[in-house]
C-alpha cells in the first residue's frame, strides 16, 4: 500500500480518543482491527481538503466511483455535535468529487468518511475544525472482524453482552496487548474477555452471579430454553480460537478482596452493572432484599444479597484497580450518567489513578454512559485510605440517582445507524448488527 | 481452576490475617495441553509467590521436577519456563475445594470454577 495515502486508522478509536490520532501522525501502524481507512485528502480547512482531494489521482478514485456502484458519506465530528442541516452542508461541499453512482444509505458498496477534528477540549470547542480528513472506509476487514465476533453468532449470550465494536474499543483504551493479564471483575458472559483475548492477552474474571459464570439458567437468546453445557465464557473463547488465553472465572463479590495484595493485572476492563438489566448485588449483613437466584444444580450456596448501591460499585472498582493493577496499567469501565445533572467533577476519582479519557455515549435525551479510562500512577499507601474517607473528591458517585428511573421510563434507545451522517457523541454504531 | 489463579487468591474471611495461600483439596484434576508462551510465563514469574506455587503443585500431585527455588536468569531458560508453564496453565483443579489456612473455611470448586462467596456473617 502507498504509505502516504493508505493509513491504518481505527475509526472508532479516532472518535473516542485523540491519542489514536497522535499515534497515527507518528505513523504507527494500527493492526488492531485489521481494517484500513484509505485517506484521499486532508487539510486544516475545507479549502485545503478540497485542494488535497483534487490532487488525489483520479485513477485511484475510479474503482469506487463507478456508475453501477452505490456509496454513502458519513460525517464524523470529533468533540462537536452538528445538527443534521450542518452535516448535509458539509457533504454538499464535496459535490466536486466524481461520484457517478447513486447514494445508498442502507447498504452501499462503498462508504466514505468526512472526519472533522474539533480538538480534545469539550469546554473550548472551536467554530471551525482544526483538521479535516476525507477517505474511503475499507469495509471488508473491519466488517469481517465485527461479523466474526458478532454477538448473534457467539455461543453464549448473557443479557448484557456488549456489541463487538464497543468491547474492542474498550480493549484498545486499556492498551491491552499480547502477554498481558486482564481481569474483568463484573465479567457476566465474558464479552469483554473475548475482545481482550483477541489482542493476545490472558483473561480472567469474576462475577457474583453463580449461574452466569457457570452458564446455567434461562437462556437469553430467544427460542432457547436452556444453556447447554458448552455455553459459558470458556466456550466463547474456544469458539474464537483463544481458549489458550483463558485463565479462570470465579464466583465472587467484587466488593470483597479475594486477590493477594500487589500488582497482578495489566488491565482491568469492565462494564459494571447499572442495576437495570441485571440486579446489582453484593453479600452483606443486611436483611434480605432480593430473592437469591435459582441455583439449578442445588449444590452451591448463594448467600443472601443486599442491594448494591450503584455509588459503591465505583468506589470498590477504583479501589480494586488501585490495588491490583501494575504501575501504568489501565482501568476502563462504563459510568452511567444522568445528563441533566452531569458535571466532570462527579466522575469517580482515586489518589492512585489518573483520568485519561472520558467519552460519552448517549442512550437517551436524559441518560448516557461514559467510557472512563484511568491509569495507575501511584502505589497504594495507608494515607490513601484516610484521603478516600475525608477528601470530598473521593466521595462515592451519586450520578446514578435519576439514571435508573429515566432508563426504566422507556426512553433509552440507542440512536439508529443508517443515517446519511452521524456525529461523534451520538453513539452511532454503524457496525452493530 | 489453574494454579496461576490459585497463586493470586487469598482468604478474605473476616478477621483472618494469614489467609494465604489457600490449601487445595482436589478430587478431580485435569492436565491439558496449552500453547506455550515464554514471554507470558516470564512476565508472570515476578508476580508469583514461588513457594506457594510449589506447595500447590505438590498438593495436586503435579510437582514433578519443578525447582523449589526460583532459578536466576529464568527468562532465557526455556526448559525451566516450560516447567513453569505446565504448572501454571496446564494443570487444572476441576472439583475440590480451597481451604483457608487460618479459619478452615472451605471454598468449593465445581466444574473448574471456585466459589469465593462468603455468607453474611463471614464477610
Amino acid at each position: 500500500m502507498d504509505n502516504n495515502k493508505s493509513l491504518l486508522l481505527n475509526i472508532y478509536a479516532f472518535l473516542w480518543s485523540k491519542s489514536v490520532m497522535l499515534q497515527l501522525k507518528s505513523k504507527r501502524n494500527f493492526f488492531l482491527y485489521r481494517s484500513a481507512f484509505e485517506l484521499w485528502g486532508q487539510g486544516r480547512t475545507h479549502n485545503e481538503l478540497q485542494s488535497s482531494l483534487r490532487k488525489y489521482p483520479l485513477e485511484k478514485m475510479a474503482p469506487f466511483t463507478q456508475r453501477e456502484s452505490t456509496y454513502k458519506i458519513n460525517v464524523y465530528t470529533f468533540n462537536k455535535t452538528l445538527v443534521f442541516q450542518e452535516r448535509i452542508k458539509k457533504i454538499d461541499t464535496l459535490e466536486f468529487l466524481p461520484f457517478q453512482g447513486k447514494v445508498s444509505l442502507k447498504n452501499p458498496d462503498h462508504i466514505f468518511f468526512l472526519l472533522e477534528d474539533y480538538g480534545s477540549d469539550p469546554n473550548n470547542i472551536p467554530d471551525e475544525p482544526l483538521h479535516v480528513y476525507f477517505g474511503r472506509w475499507i469495509a471488508d476487514g473491519q466488517r469481517e472482524l465485527i461479523r466474526s465476533h458478532s454477538v448473534k453468532k457467539r455461543h453464549f449470550i448473557g443479557n448484557t453482552s456488549m456489541e463487538a465494536g464497543l468491547s474492542f474499543i474498550m480493549a484498545n483504551h486499556a492498551r491491552v496487548k499480547a502477554h498481558d493479564l486482564v481481569c474483568d471483575p463484573f465479567v457476566g458472559s465474558g464479552s469483554l474477555l473475548v475482545a481482550c483475548s483477541h489482542f493476545g492477552a490472558y483473561v480472567c474474571g469474576t462475577d457474583i452471579d453463580y449461574n452466569i459464570v457457570h452458564g446455567i439458567g434461562k437462556a437469553s437468546r430467544k427460542n432457547q430454553k436452556w444453556r447447554g453445557p458448552d455455553e459459558n465464557i470458556r466456550a466463547n473463547l474456544r469458539q474464537y480460537g483463544t481458549e489458550h488465553l483463558y485463565i479462570d472465572v470465579l464466583v465472587s463479590d467484587s466488593s470483597k478482596a479475594i486477590w493477594r495484595e500487589g500488582p497482578l493485572f495489566d488491565a482491568v476492563v469492565t462494564d459494571p452493572p447499572y442495576g437495570i438489566r441485571e440486579s446489582t448485588r453484593r453479600t452483606g449483613s443486611q436483611k434480605e432484599i432480593g430473592k437469591p437466584p435459582e441455583d439449578l444444580s442445588g449444590e452451591s450456596h448463594v448467600p443472601v444479597s443486599m442491594v448494591y448501591q450503584l455509588s459503591d460499585i465505583f468506589t470498590d472498582l477504583l479501589r480494586f484497580a488501585a490495588h491490583y493493577l501494575v504501575m501504568g496499567g489501565r482501568l476502563v469501565y462504563w459510568l452511567p450518567v444522568y445528563r441533566p445533572e452531569y458535571r466532570d467533577e462527579i466522575v469517580p476519582q482515586h489518589p492512585c489513578l489518573r483520568l485519561v479519557s472520558n467519552c460519552e455515549q448517549t442512550l437517551s435525551s436524559h441518560t448516557s454512559r461514559r467510557l472512563i479510562t484511568m491509569e495507575k500512577v501511584k502505589e497504594v499507601e495507608d494515607s490513601d485510605e484516610l484521603a478516600l474517607l475525608l477528601d470530598s473528591r473521593f466521595r462515592p458517585y451519586r450520578g446514578h440517582n435519576a439514571f435508573r428511573e429515566k432508563y426504566f421510563s422507556g426512553v433509552s434507545k440507542r440512536r439508529g445507524k443508517a443515517e446519511q451522517s452521524s456525529s461523534s457523541d451520538g453513539g452511532t454504531d454503524p457496525q452493530s448488527e | 481452576m489453574k494454579l496461576l489463579t490459585h497463586n493470586m487468591l487469598t482468604s478474605h474471611v473476616k478477621g483472618v490475617t494469614k489467609g494465604y495461600p489457600l490449601l487445595i483439596k482436589a478430587t478431580e484434576v485435569k492436565v491439558s495441553e496449552v500453547e506455550f508462551n515464554p514471554q507470558f510465563v516470564s512476565r508472570m514469574i515476578p508476580k508469583l509467590e514461588w513457594s506457594a506455587l510449589v506447595q500447590a503443585a505438590e498438593e495436586v500431585g503435579h510437582l514433578n521436577d519443578l525447582p523449589t527455588e526460583l532459578l536466576p536468569d529464568y527468562e532465557n531458560n526455556e526448559e525451566f519456563l516450560r516447567k513453569v508453564h505446565r504448572v501454571l496453565l496446564e494443570v487444572e483443579v476441576l472439583e475440590g475445594s480451597l481451604r483457608c489456612p487460618e479459619s478452615g473455611r472451605e471454598f468449593p470448586i465445581s466444574r473448574g470454577i471456585p466459589n469465593m462467596l462468603l455468607n453474611e456473617d463471614e464477610a
